[in-house]
């Protein structure tokens, strides 16, 4: 992978140091149902979590408040030292362009074909040139090895290929968080190799921070540097890969994880 | 009942005249009607009762009253306030007001069309909220109202007539004044019938045409 498209790793060996999102004390409710309870946690700059757990656990919830597509109902969020919420929609904007993306359902805009997709926000948001957003969308798409997909429209593409196209997208805008929502879940059980692959390379050759809602538990092991596990919207276990998968403390995370292994 | 082809060519020239005035009102009055329709669509999303309650009344208000008595409407009670227009434009003007009150409708189901996915897609890349309208969400809401806008066309042309009860000389008005002057009646409504199907048939081979290309 080129590394002049992404941050570059060399200049962080320790891939780690000083804290980029802090949530304290978020409880987000639909209706009466507690999604998040409370929750703290907090992910250190360059680190890369996994949040597993059973479905409606909140887990896809921390994602969506940190992509302000929910807004908490209590508590403080905090990207980089700057409040994400509370906060006015115009900082809630300037933090927002350094967290980027990636949906189950690929979420392409249909209307553009592949090429445009890419360089659409890098040109309105970032204030790129047609030519400078060009050339680092031919980058991305080399990577992700669609570079002779750029006419063509989402709908020609397979869903491995569009979701390719989306996680282009996003590091387009070269954020420092990466948030993925169950990104391979929609996907043909032939084509989820192929995705995981490319963001095993990403996780390995970059220093974006990746927050990853996932049921697939090898690409968590491989990946992460801590796992945290969820049950009723709170964390209730958390640590390295190698310890939650082995030996887990709590029980919820061992029948949890008997039931998905 | 005896058909005289002589009418028929008499008739003819004042025939093209109507045409032409009959596709004015058509062109001009859907334009006015896609635009003024989309105009209140979007408003109708501001979140704010005091921009969509007003809009919801008055789009309410013209959409279940006859475009006929908006037409006199506007010919004869706006001139008392000193507004004055020709009777063609006073024409577009109502039809493509009162047809605006239908294609707000159609453009809303459009907008609401678009899966929640897009916007929240636009968020996540941090488009500013006018680009994500005009670059995201607009393309596709209008792409797949097409067919809908093009039927309302055909509708409009089939009103179109109604224009004739404030003096404008379109297909039917042509007719009924050669049929005055020269008291023959069959030739030129049966002309100006086949006119009307001709042109709704033309219409909606384009629209499909049209639909057609917007599917890729």
């Amino acid at each position: 992978m080129s590394t002049d498209t992404l941050p570059n790793p060399e200049k962080s060996p320790e891939r780690s140091g000083s804290e980029l999102i802090r949530l304290e004390r978020v409880t987000k409710r639909f209706g009466d149902n507690t999604v998040l309870d409370n929750l703290d946690f907090a992910v250190d700059a360059g680190k890369h979590v996994t949040l597993i757990g059973p479905s409606g656990s909140g887990k896809t919830t921390i994602l969506r408040l940190l992509m302000t597509l929910l807004k908490p109902d209590e508590g403080t969020i905090t990207v980089d030292g700057q409040k994400l919420f509370p906060a006015s929609e115009k900082e809630r904007r300037e933090v927002r362009k350094q967290i980027g993306m990636v949906f189950q359902q690929f979420n392409l805009f249909p209307n553009m074909t592949v090429l445009r997709n890419i360089t659409e926000a890098p040109v309105t948001v970032l204030g790129l040139s047609k030519d400078e957003a060009v050339e680092r969308a031919r980058e991305l798409l080399d990577m992700v090895g669609l570079g002779d997909k750029c006419d063509a429209h989402p709908a020609q593409l397979s869903g491995g290929q569009q979701q390719r196209v989306a996680i282009a997208r996003a590091l387009a805008m070269r954020p420092k968080v990466l948030l993925l929502d169950e990104v391979t879940s929609a996907l043909d059980p032939e084509l989820v190799a192929g995705v995981l692959d490319l963001l095993r390379d990403i996780a390995r050759s970059t220093d974006i921070t990746m927050l990853c809602v996932t049921h697939e538990m090898n690409f968590a092991r491989d990946i992460s540097d801590q796992v945290l596990m969820f049950d009723s919207g709170r964390v209730i276990e958390a640590g390295p890969p190698e310890k939650i998968f082995s030996e887990p403390e709590h029980d919820r995370t061992r029948e949890f994880l008997s039931a998905v292994l | 009942m005896n058909w005289d082809w002589s009418a028929v060519s008499d008739f003819m020239p004042h025939f093209w005249d109507g045409l032409l005035v009959t596709l004015q009102i058509l062109v001009l009055g859907s334009a006015v009607s896609f635009a003024l329709g989309l105009v209140w669509a979007l408003l109708m999303r501001v979140p704010s009762r005091w921009v969509t309650w007003p809009i919801g009344v008055v789009t309410e208000f013209v959409r279940n009253t006859p475009l006929l008595v908006q037409l006199f409407f506007l010919f004869y009670v706006l001139p008392e306030w000193n507004i004055t227009f020709s009777a063609l434009t006073t024409g577009v003007v109502a039809i493509g007001l009162h047809y605006s009150t239908y294609t707000m409708q159609v453009y809303r189901a459009g907008i609401e069309a678009v899966p929640v996915g897009q916007w929240e897609a636009a968020t996540a890349l941090n488009l500013p909220l006018r680009r994500t309208w005009t670059a995201v969400i607009l393309p596709q809401a209008i792409r797949r109202v097409v067919p809908a806008l093009g039927n309302y066309v055909i509708s409009m042309l089939k009103d179109t007539p109604l224009l004739m009860a404030i003096t404008v000389l379109e297909m039917l008005g042509e007719a009924r004044l050669f049929s005055q002057q020269n008291f023959q009646f069959t030739e030129p409504l049966t002309v100006i019938g086949v006119a009307f199907i001709i042109i709704s048939y033309l219409a909606s081979l384009a629209l499909r045409a049209l639909e057609r290309r917007l599917v890729h």
